[in-house]
């Protein structure tokens, strides 16, 4: 499977002879759990192991809270406090399933943003990169409709507000939005497709996920230096690396494990603090909440589509070329999608002949910039939509465009990048230098 | 390397003070009550949840509700933990529609303790089940939020500050005649005119709210003799209903502990197995 030359599988036994013959698993699981590691991944590389885990757990616990949900307008909140109150060890189940989202989208943003940075996404790894990122669509999808089935005051009006976005589509919008919703509102209609889909959606994006991880086992991991590993003959490439099991598992887990505690006081002791308490409060057609506020993980994108209002000159020049078909409310759906889409192009959009971020002096700067960018949109997406908060998520929106769009094409010309070391081997002798040498200020552990 | 960990550390305290989203809608007066389930290691006074329990039988289910409790859980531990006898006793209190009754046209009967506690839709009064979790209070210290990390979103406290504050009508309201009692923790309620400034800001906290004043002093007399004041029975009832919103709180707390406890010291471990499986590889010979 995988691009590097390493070791084959060899059974051993009559048994296995037996079984690779017939169905070569045996075989498949040995290059995928052997496979061979860049041996200089940092702590940025644990986050795979952390959303596999976190993947996982959500499709567990999902599957017992299935067991004692009703998808009915009429009781899906009384089954949740059933839940919480009568189901052994069901308010745990619950807790976690809530926080596993939170911890999701924390892991899945550390995983995106160290891509970024490193370079993961360039050639030859860009199907990596797209599968990734409809990995991450799905996940919004899938978290957004598993909010909704609560059946608490955010869900329903959170559904109106999100389903209302493809109303704002022009001529077809109503149509569009009635036939997600299943009818003209938010209704039975709606949580019995969301509850189907929320069920579904997990299964795909770990289908995806094996492809995503076929996909990087196929061209090898990318690493710090983002030089790849020497595929001149399995001997060099035994210099580049280590093989995932024993020394990539060991030190994923230790990371799991030390997450899992932070993970683990937060379900125990703050489990309500990443939710939002109208949702404690059963669905009301009649009532809407003071401010809809999406879940933390939508803030960045919901600031964007809120940024885009009719006074900004872009929207009432598009609004005029368009003859109005654009109007502000379409821009902001747009923007926030495109916002999305621009990240999926960063392969072609960097033009850079260095991969890791490391080794470009201008780079890092604007990639440093972009994470502080992209943390002020999550804090300004939960703010009121006044002054000053609509300039700076107008500001900072196109921050984020201007970045893909401008700042990564154009640093690919004019910054001169560093010269990354020649090879793997050598990036990680000069972390850990041999006794005796120059490291031995540092004192013996 | 050090440049992701400082931002993903940012990161991660940028999220965490998100939490400071949950903020009033108008200016309110709530204020921190030093709960006895506040923190890690809080737990619910049994006595003060009994006499919450008290205060609610007595004054509050006259309009409000309690339809997600069951009433047997009164004698779970972690709770009131009424003994056994008690709770049939107490369940007999109230009265429930049974379909099965009466050939399937239903009649009521005396509750049970397998019964929930009746839901009241009589007067519009709102369901009390879960009202100590859907409210955030006090979001503390300086308006950060940052207490709601360690003491929860602050719904107990909320109900305290609305139990407890009832106020003399402001002067800048004396001709609006307003319907309702004017409560200084009650953001959403009707507003005179008269009480908003020129540039549109309230003069006054809070608003009016329907409900008249429930409590009063001495209102009720505790077997226990415990103090009976409004700010006493407030707490009192503002634990209960933390109780009935949460009532696996204790359970909870106890399995994060032990989960935290277990998790820390399989991080140790596997540090260690970590930190020796790629000595050899680090320190070459």
């Amino acid at each position: 499977m995988s691009g590097i030359p390493h070791d084959h599988y060899e059974p051993k036994t009559n048994l296995e002879k037996g079984m690779e013959a017939r169905l070569p698993i045996l075989g498949l699981l040995y290059t995928t759990i052997m496979a061979p590691t860049p041996k200089n991944l940092n702590w940025m590389w644990i986050w795979g192991i952390v959303l596999t885990f976190t993947l996982a757990l959500q499709i567990i616990t999902g599957i017992v809270l299935v067991m004692h949900y009703t998808p009915h307008v009429d009781m899906a909140f009384a089954s949740i406090e059933h839940i919480m109150r009568d189901v052994n060890g069901g308010h745990m189940i619950r807790y976690f399933h809530m926080n596993g989202a939170s911890l999701f989208f924390l892991a899945v943003y550390a995983h995106i943003f160290r891509g970024l940075y490193y370079g993961s996404y360039k050639a030859p790894r860009e199907v990596t990169w797209i599968i990734g990122m409809l990995i991450y669509l799905l996940m919004m999808g899938t978290a957004f409709m598993g909010y909704v089935l609560p059946w608490g005051q955010m869900s329903f009006h959170g559904t109106a507000v999100i389903t209302g976005l493809f109303g704002a589509i022009p001529f077809i919008g109503e149509s569009i939005q009635t036939w997600l919703l299943g009818a003209g509102a938010v209704g039975q209609p709606a949580l019995n497709r969301f509850f189907s889909l929320h069920y579904l959606m997990p299964f795909i994006i770990a289908g995806l996920v094996i492809l995503h991880i076929w996909a990087f086992h196929h061209t090898g991991n990318n690493n710090p230096t983002g030089v790849e590993v020497r595929r001149t003959s399995k001997e060099d490439a035994k210099k580049d690396t280590l093989p995932f099991w024993p020394y990539f598992v060991i030190k994923d887990l230790f990371a799991l494990a030390v997450i899992l505690v932070v993970f683990m006081a937060v379900v125990g002791f703050m489990p309500n603090y990443l939710g939002h308490p109208d949702n404690y409060i059963p669905a009301n057609a009649l009532a809407t909440p003071a401010h809809i506020v999406p879940e933390w993980y939508f803030l960045p994108f919901y600031a964007i589509l809120r940024a885009f209002t009719a006074d900004v000159w872009v929207v009432q020049i598009v609004q005029f070329l368009s003859f109005g078909i654009i109007d502000a409310k379409f821009f902001g759906v747009l923007a926030m999608f495109g916002a999305i889409a621009v990240m999926a192009l960063a392969p072609w959009l960097d033009t850079s002949s260095v991969r890791s971020g490391r080794y470009r002096p201008m780079f890092k700067w604007w990639f440093a910039l972009l994470v502080v960018d992209f943390i002020l949109l999550m804090w300004v997406g939960a703010r009121p939509t006044e002054f000053p908060y609509d300039w700076i998520s107008l500001i900072a929106s196109t921050y984020w465009f201007a970045y893909f769009l401008v700042i990564l094409p154009l640093l690919g010309v004019i910054e001169k990048p560093d010269t990354p070391p020649a090879t793997i081997e050598d990036d990680f002798n000069a972390h850990y230098p041999a006794k005796g040498s120059t490291a031995a200020a540092k004192p013996a552990e | 390397m050090t440049m992701f960990r400082k931002l993903t550390l940012s990161a991660v305290a940028a999220v965490s003070l998100l939490g400071t989203q949950a903020a009033a809608e108008g200016d309110v007066h709530i204020s921190d009550v030093d709960f006895s389930f506040d923190g890690m290691f809080g737990a619910f006074d049994q006595m003060q949840l009994q006499r919450g329990l008290q205060i609610y039988t007595e004054i509050c289910s006259a309009c409000h509700g309690l339809e997600h409790v069951a009433i047997r859980t009164l004698g779970d531990e972690g709770g009131p933990a009424l003994p056994e006898d008690q709770v049939f006793a107490y369940a007999e209190y109230y009265e429930v529609f049974d379909q099965a009754l009466f050939d399937g046209e239903g009649d009521f009967r005396p509750a049970t303790p397998a019964d929930k506690f009746p839901a009241v839709t009589s007067v519009g009064a709102p369901d009390l089940s879960l009202m100590a979790k859907s409210r955030a209070g006090f979001h503390g210290p300086a308006g950060t939020g940052l207490n709601q990390l360690w003491y929860g979103m602050g719904g107990a406290e909320y109900i305290t500050a609305i139990l407890s504050g009832y106020e003399e009508e402001p002067e800048c309201a004396a001709d609006a005649n307003m319907e309702g009692y004017y409560n200084t923790a009650f953001a959403v309620g009707g507003f005179p005119e008269s009480c908003v400034d020129e540039e549109g800001h309230n003069m006054v906290l809070g608003s009016w709210i329907a409900m008249a004043p429930p409590l009063y002093d001495g209102a009720i007399e505790f077997n226990d003799g415990h103090a009976n004041d409004i700010q006493a029975m407030s707490e009192d009832t503002a634990a209960f209903l933390m109780w009935t919103a949460e009532p696996k709180m204790m359970a909870r707390k106890q399995a994060g502990l032990t989960g935290v406890i277990f998790l820390a010291i399989l991080s140790v471990l596997l540090y260690l197995t970590n930190k020796r499986l790629w000595a050899p590889h680090k320190k070459k010979d």
